[in-house]
């Protein structure tokens, strides 16, 4: 087996612990450790950020480096913690749909999404292509996650997991997005963070609980 | 067959055999400092073992044959299992038997003959626990083929002693599908042998036991019989986490005597290691209830197919 050059290794380590992660989201039955999986999630973007740019020399990589470090692994989770500190669900659990079964319907999304990345990897020419099945898995588990969710705060932690994968995706198809599209992202998911922490404060104030199953249903008497 | 090759495979036979009850009586120890009591010897198995040896054997009146030779062939298959692991030297003329998929079939045979002996005699307790070690074992068993099957893609053979061997003769990388899977092996090495969180090895007649369950029926040499293979079981486990993930240090065939002499202390000194880290896991963790096993084993299950996808994908 040829051995990889030590950076590839660390980006490989990187990817395969994000795909854990994800399946650690999917499981996960407590909102507050779910907010804490996803500043992981951030803090090994960093880290896959800094070894493409290392290895490839792109300066704006850095930048985006430092801006996933301040917005994913520091604002957003602050933001988040503090949100579920004011509407009180610190202890709030959520019963996940038969876990081994949603575990299971991941593995077959994973397979999925590897081989849909197959052949686009085979023609992308970065050092990184191997990596891109596993962004797409990222971008579907989470995908799977909102599916299986019915609080809102976890659907939205699933979002912020989703626009991790994607950024990922982007980083290992052409080395990241440029410089104006990733300030764009950056800003708009700081406000749509915002917006939804008021749209938080009113389903709960409208249903007393943030459960979605509420906004289902049509007429208030039921 | 060369003298050496012999030698490697008889002193693994007859060390495994013998030192399995030290290995259990060590994890006992360990356990025992952990949680502030005075710790048993490290022999207390032995004495154990040699107290049911001496008494008369009582059967119940319902038992058949089958009954009274489980026991025997349970306690023979952990032997022939652990024949074919590499725990000391990798040259092992009696690994050309079975393969790493043979040898997960062993353990399911221990495992069946286990299951219809604890049923054979009618009571509640076993039938209980024959049904709950056959729920793990159907769990478990999937997770384990998917363990060696990475181990097997990534030395590309099912041979236990030439996947030890490659893995270390391959240079220091990260393997994230190694780590995954070596969570997963230890995850379905804490259930298959009835370890804290699935099972509590230190109860007796609670209704939460499995393997103990199994056993009730059994006494003096039988029971002596069915707890030694307990023990060469997890010895056995030991020895496979050890050969598919810690391999450095087992003598190969080029290494001569010397390196069969080397192998033993550094297989002593992993197993401490291992049997402190048991110890230690099971104090930390709470027992599960019975119906949240399945999830457990799921884990392990899926962490051994991401590693097996992780591998493909990345080949890493």
């Amino acid at each position: 087996m040829n051995a990889l050059p030590f950076d590839l290794q660390v980006l490989n380590a990187c990817a395969a612990l994000l795909l854990l992660l994800s399946f650690s989201m999917l499981a996960q039955r407590r909102t507050v450790n779910l907010v804490n999986l996803l500043a992981m999630q951030g803090a090994l973007l960093v880290v896959a950020t800094l070894v493409v740019a290392w290895r490839t020399g792109e300066t704006h990589l850095y930048l985006s480096a430092l801006l996933t470090l301040a917005l994913k692994v520091f604002v957003l989770p602050l933001l988040l913690h503090r949100m579920i500190r004011r509407l009180n669900v610190y202890w709030d659990t959520e019963q996940v749909f038969n876990p081994s079964a949603t575990m299971l319907l991941g593995l077959l999304v994973v397979i999925f999404s590897f081989g849909l990345a197959q052949p686009i990897s085979a023609l992308a020419s970065t050092a990184t292509r191997s990596t891109l099945g596993i962004a797409i898995a990222v971008i579907l588990l989470s995908f799977l996650a909102m599916i299986t969710r019915r609080k809102a705060m976890s659907q939205v932690v699933s979002f912020l997991s989703m626009e991790n994968g994607l950024f990922f995706g982007a980083m290992s198809a052409t080395y990241g997005m440029p410089m104006v599209v990733e300030l764009g992202v950056a800003l708009d998911v700081l406000v749509a963070m915002l917006v939804l922490g008021v749209f938080f404060f009113q389903i709960r104030e409208q249903f007393d609980s943030l459960d979605l199953h509420h906004l289902e249903s049509l007429k208030e008497d039921q | 067959m060369t003298p050496l090759a012999a030698t490697t495979q008889l002193l693994e036979i007859v060390s495994a055999t013998l030192a399995a009850p030290a290995f259990l009586g060590w994890v006992n120890q360990c356990r025992a400092w952990l949680q502030n009591r005075r710790a048993p010897s490290v022999l207390q198995p032995y004495y154990g073992l040699r107290k049911l040896f001496h008494k008369d054997a009582i059967l119940a009146e319902s038992a058949s044959p089958l009954f009274r030779a489980a026991p025997y062939v349970v306690f023979g298959t952990m032997v022939v299992a652990a024949a074919v692991i590499p725990s000391m030297g990798t040259g092992l003329p009696m690994s050309m038997a079975a393969d790493a998929i043979a040898l997960v079939g062993l353990l399911a045979t221990a495992r069946v003959f286990l299951s219809l002996a604890a049923m054979d005699v009618g009571t509640a307790f076993g039938t209980l626990g024959a049904r709950r070690e056959m729920m793990v074992g159907f769990l478990a068993e999937p997770a384990l083929l998917m363990v060696l099957f990475v181990a097997a893609l990534i030395s590309r053979t099912t041979s236990l002693p030439l996947i030890a061997d490659s893995l270390t003769s391959q240079s220091i990388a990260l393997y994230p599908s190694l780590a995954f899977t070596a969570v997963a092996f230890l995850l379905v090495l804490l259930a298959e042998n009835a370890r804290i969180p699935v099972d509590n090895p230190a109860t007796h007649l609670e209704l939460t036991m499995i393997h103990e369950a199994m056993l009730l029926e059994y006494s003096a040499r039988h029971l002596a019989l069915m707890e030694w293979a307990a023990a060469l079981k997890l010895f056995n486990y030991a020895c496979i986490g050890f050969a598919l993930f810690a391999p450095w240090g087992t003598s190969t065939e080029a290494s001569g005597p010397l390196g069969l002499l080397l192998a033993v202390p550094v297989l002593v000194a992993k197993l401490m290691v291992a049997g402190a880290g048991l110890a230690l896991l099971e104090t930390l963790s709470a027992k599960l209830r019975v119906f949240r096993a399945p999830e457990f084993l799921a884990t392990a299950f899926l962490l051994a197919v991401l590693g097996l996808l992780v591998h493909l994908l990345l080949g890493a």
